[in-house]
């Protein structure tokens, strides 16, 4: 695996975690809450189906349009979606935005779907158990879904970065069965941080190759991108904890745990 | 007839939320970054600066807009 093939299984695996993690949350949320493991498991096979369907329909689409136009496409969107992940991670690592707790969202998927009313439709037992499996899966496997295509459609390794995602849900998704509750312990923030890091560095690097740009040192550009973006990322957390709210303390960048 | 237009509609600003996010300005940065790397890459000067530079002012200034929500 060369470094670049390395920095793409990393960003890949590292983001399809995270969202496999929350994912896994709201599934088992609807399963315990509502003692309706099958009506959630039909969910989750329903939520794959419909992202199989995309990735068939998105993968050959993205994969047959030519590497600049795609690196310029893709890179940008690489880019504004990366810088949306890194705004969430300084604010949180600041102490400006909740901390992602695992914990917490549970016990409120818990309390809502306790409070829903049952109902059965054909084959499915319990509907909300299904919809509300159904829903988390696929939003969350709409990212990863981007996240593979993207990175793998640039980087020419579609399958390394399926790969990559299929170990990170496999892993997170075997976590939950054995144990049964929010995987809290996770350190999520951080994971979050680093592929912020990682969905930038690669939107700069593709974006400004697919507008033309040769880069210093081509793909070991990269090795200066990265870390500088993290840097600057990092200088901005501490100068936003100056001004963080005053009642919560400057939280560390890590997963808040019970 | 009204329910297909706000099928469309959800459907438009789900797809909206996905990519573009909280911050629109960003992606309008981000778009006029890659022109204006485009344009300067058809001239002698190196281009490969525009987008860090775009990144470097963008992201503290969305994030000084997001603290004083």
């Amino acid at each position: 695996m060369t470094g670049t093939g390395g920095a793409l299984f990393a960003a890949v695996f590292l983001a399809c975690a995270v969202e496999a993690v929350e994912a896994v949350t709201i599934v088992l949320a609807a399963g315990t809450a509502r003692r309706a493991w099958r009506s959630a498991g039909y969910g989750v096979a329903a939520g794959l189906a419909v992202l199989a369907v995309i990735t068939a329909a998105l993968g050959p689409a993205v994969t047959a349009i030519p590497i600049g136009v795609l690196r310029l496409v893709v890179g940008g969107l690489l880019l504004v979606f990366g810088l949306q992940w890194m705004r969430k991670a300084v604010l949180r690592a600041s102490g400006h935005k909740d901390l992602h707790d695992e914990d917490a969202i549970f016990a409120r998927e818990l309390d809502a779907a306790r409070g829903a009313e049952s109902a059965s439709r054909g084959m499915v037992e319990d509907w909300y158990a299904f919809t509300l499996s159904f829903k988390g899966v696929l939003l969350e496997g709409l990212e990863v879904v981007f996240i593979v295509l993207t990175f793998g459609a640039n980087a020419h390794d579609v399958p390394l970065a399926a790969l990559a995602a299929v170990i990170a849900v496999v892993l997170v998704v075997a976590v939950g069965i054995a144990i049964k509750a929010p995987l809290s312990r996770v350190p999520e923030n951080t994971m979050k941080f680093v592929v912020a890091v990682m969905l930038t560095t690669f939107g700069i690097f593709w974006g400004a190759e697919g507008a033309d740009t040769h880069w210093p040192g081509n793909d070991a550009a990269l090795l200066v991108i990265a870390p500088v973006v993290a840097l600057y990322a990092l200088a901005l957390v501490a100068v936003l904890r100056r001004h963080a709210p005053k009642p919560a303390a400057a939280p560390a960048l890590q997963t808040v745990e019970h | 007839m009204r329910t297909i237009t706000q099928r469309l509609r959800a459907f438009g600003a789900f797809w909206y939320d996905f990519v573009v996010g909280d911050d629109w300005r960003v992606a309008v940065v981000v778009i006029v970054a890659l022109a204006a790397t485009y344009g300067v890459s058809k001239t002698s000067v190196a281009s490969w600066w525009i987008m860090p530079l775009a990144v470097a002012l963008i992201l503290p200034a969305s994030l000084w807009r997001a603290r004083k929500k």
